[in-house]
């Protein structure tokens, strides 16, 4: 009996017969970004904004300081430490005082903390969207995903124009996460609403 | 143990007919009896009722003018749309003229990162193979991401056959299926019910809102009532040992899938479950990473008129450590292959399911997706199913057309749907054994417009018909069969006083 792997292929060729067409594929669209740095940052910022994300600036000695104020953003004043986790890779200086790092600990117990500090792989200015990508840096997946607040550290170096740049960056083996804004929702009366599974408040601190 | 459940026949079918038609090249379509591809009334007969529902019109009206505006905006932004819609068109016909190929290498990339790959040729093959993969877990309920592919080939009512429970986790399918509903738009299964409707469904539904003491108060506002979805999901998540999701893209080159969404349930499936299932058809791949630099321009845009969706999932096989070690991809042929045979046809295998050419048709707009029958309504629906299904099963949908064309025009990968539909509509004609009104109406004109005699006799006929009107513009509706058939849904102009020719003759004076 033949298996379903090879029947599925054998339809494949007899429907496609055998003159096949040869395609030519048109990439006259736009692979790279040439706007200066400084002017992608804006871009990056201003899409953030509009979907509803909160964005902090700060030079590279400001860091600390500004996750702190991040968290204030997202949990409001006078938030636990030890309520904040924090990807493995996230260097010293930028983690509060008192915060856990993840080792690696089941769902339901990370579901428990109130916020993530995590930094990113590559950020997209024109859509606005930052790419996490299961390194230390940016930590598993779960733990950007269960605690209701997530704070993100952007680099400038990280950021890039459009989606073909963003690509050519990342290795398409490792688990990517693309996050463009909280968590939301068209679905009754296609009205966008923030917030429903994911992270509800998404505060991104930009380093430049 | 493990067998497949038995499915039951819901489609009465004539004795010795077909289980599933076949193309002329002997490939089989979707099968009867099984999954969400044919409606048990044409689309007239369906559309009649839909058409009377007032609050379904303002429903449709409502949503599909806000996602208009929106996915126009952010089009608009765009420089280069014309260059992406045109490369998206181009990826995909050269995708399907090397299908085999692509599909063993997304095989063989899969496996080689710790993926299992299965091959489906049917729905019921499908879903025993789920089904049999999810009972050797041991558990008896799954979460659901939204997925077409695990809609058409009914995917929950062969699991439920099984005692297995699955959670649609979408806020829409939450909607279609704690209100024993069915979905009818491809992004927004939900969407023709509105805030109130659906305020009632999650109060007299959701366990949160039963008992003496339970707080039943739920303003009908979108954010309150995605809140009482987090809720109600919130746990199941959380002890979920197994998900199952489509997939938007399949790269062959690196074996990576993709999925695209906007609340996070996504993640929550593809992220915590030990066991990972994902059905996926096989026109779904992209042969290189690259390519996805096109279609994660032109899907979010397209859908749900986002310069880029809340989230995007992407893996490959299993990473160690992090998300489910456990991933099976089925690939689901169930008529596509048939799809493939028609060189016109085939074009709609393209689809990367944005729904932005139901938003724009004026058909689907007044009508709704239930009158279509099949889960994939609208234009591209009604290209697809007649396809899948063979056109015999699904003979209206051609028809559910005006072809003004805005499908073809908002088409990401710009499919060309009217085309398409005249195609299937000549499909439709060719293959009718007896002989319709409609045909012998045709012939008739046909002998009389090759003889000048006999047109100026019929001209002449047409013109004492003038009576009917009383006068009036039109020709009244209420003509006797087989005429009603045509005016019943069609004004019929009142034939003039004189043809051009006659009063070209009359005023110049008889040239011959």
């Amino acid at each position: 009996m033949t298996s379903a792997r090879e029947e599925v292929l054998g339809r494949i060729r007899t429907a496609l017969g055998e003159n096949r067409p040869e395609v030519r594929v048109p990439r006259d669209y736009r692979t790279a970004d040439d706007r200066p740095a400084e002017q992608l940052l804006d871009v990056l910022l201003d899409r953030l904004e509009d979907y509803k994300a909160s964005v902090l600036r700060c030079g590279p000695d400001q860091v600390g300081a500004t996750v702190a104020a991040a968290l204030d953003t997202g949990l409001g004043a006078g938030w636990d430490p030890g309520a904040v986790v924090v990807a493995p890779g996230v260097p010293a200086g930028w983690r509060p005082d008192g915060a856990s790092e993840d080792d690696g600990r089941p769902a339901v117990e990370l579901a428990a903390f109130a916020a993530t500090l995590t930094g990113i792989a590559v950020a997209i200015a024109e859509t606005g969207t930052l790419v996490l990508d299961g390194g230390p840096l940016s930590g598993r997946r779960a733990i950007s995903l269960l605690p209701d607040c997530l704070v993100c550290v952007v680099e400038a170096g990280q950021v890039v124009g459009g989606v073909p740049e963003a690509l050519h960056r990342l290795d398409p083996n490792a688990p990517l996460t693309m996050v463009s804004g909280p968590s939301a929702t068209s679905d009754i009366e296609l009205q966008r609403v923030e917030g429903v599974h994911g992270p509800r408040t998404l505060v991104v601190v930009l380093v430049a | 143990m493990t067998t497949a459940p038995e499915r039951t026949e819901p489609t009465p079918l004539a004795p010795g007919a077909p289980k599933s038609g076949t193309t002329f090249l002997g490939l089989p379509t979707a099968p009867r009896g099984v999954g969400h591809l044919r409606g048990d009334r044409s689309f007239p007969d369906a559309a009649r009722g839909a058409l009377r529902d007032g609050q379904l019109r303002a429903n449709l009206g409502h949503a599909t003018s806000t996602i208009r505006a929106k996915r126009a905006a952010v089009v608009g932004e765009v420089p280069d749309w014309e260059q992406l819609r045109q490369a998206g068109k181009a990826l995909k016909t050269a995708t399907m003229a090397r299908l085999d190929e692509h599909l063993v290498e997304l095989e063989r990339q899969v496996t080689a990162r710790g993926g299992t790959v299965h091959w489906a040729r049917d729905a019921n093959e499908a879903n025993a193979i789920v089904t049999r993969l999810v009972q050797a877990t041991g558990t008896d309920e799954v979460v659901k991401v939204k997925s077409m592919a695990t809609q058409e080939i009914g995917l929950n009512e062969a699991l439920e056959d099984a005692g297995i429970t699955a959670h649609e986790t979408d806020l829409a399918e939450l909607i279609v299926q704690l209100g024993d509903d069915a979905p009818s738009h491809i992004l927004v299964p939900a969407i023709h019910k509105n805030r109130a409707e659906i305020r009632e469904i999650f109060l007299r539904t959701m366990p949160q809102f039963q008992g003496p003491d339970a707080d039943r108060d739920l303003p009908a506002e979108p954010r309150r009532l995605a809140m009482a979805a987090r809720t109600h999901l919130r746990e199941r998540f959380l002890r979920a040992r197994v998900a199952i999701s489509g997939a938007n893209f399949a790269i062959a080159e690196t074996g990576t899938l993709a999925v695209v969404e906007s609340e996070g349930n996504g993640r929550m499936c593809l992220t915590l479950p030990q066991t990972l299932i994902t059905v996926m058809g096989i026109e779904k791949l992209l042969p290189t990473w690259q390519d996805l630099e096109v279609f994660l321009q032109l899907l979010p845009r397209s859908s749900t008129g986002e310069r880029m969706n809340p989230y995007t999932s992407m893996w490959t096989g299993v990473t160690p450590g992090d998300g489910p070690q456990e991933f099976h991809l089925v690939l689901l042929d169930n008529g596509r292959t048939a799809v493939l045979a028609d060189e016109v046809g085939r074009e709609a295998l393209h689809c990367i399911r944005c729904s932005a050419c139901l938003n724009v048709c004026p058909v689907y707009e007044r009508t709704g997706g239930h009158s279509y029958g099949s889960v994939y309504p609208g234009p591209i629906g009604a290209v697809l199913s007649p396809q899948l299904t063979g056109v015999e099963d699904n003979a209206s949908l051609p028809y559910a057309s005006s072809l003004c064309g805005a499908c073809y025009d908002a088409c990401p990968v710009a499919i060309d749907i009217p085309s398409i539909l005249v195609h299937l509509r000549g499909e439709h004609v060719e293959a009718q054994e007896r002989t319709t009104p409609e045909a012998v109406a045709f012939k008739a004109l046909s002998k009389a417009m090759s003889s000048p005699r006999l047109w100026h006799l019929a001209q002449r006929a047409a013109g004492l018909s003038r009576f009917l009107a009383r006068g009036k513009p039109t020709m009244p509706s209420m003509l006797p069969p087989p005429v009603s058939g045509w005016t019943r849904s069609r004004d019929l102009p009142t034939p003039p006083r004189e043809t051009f020719t006659q009063a070209w003759a009359r005023e110049h004076g008889a040239q011959s």
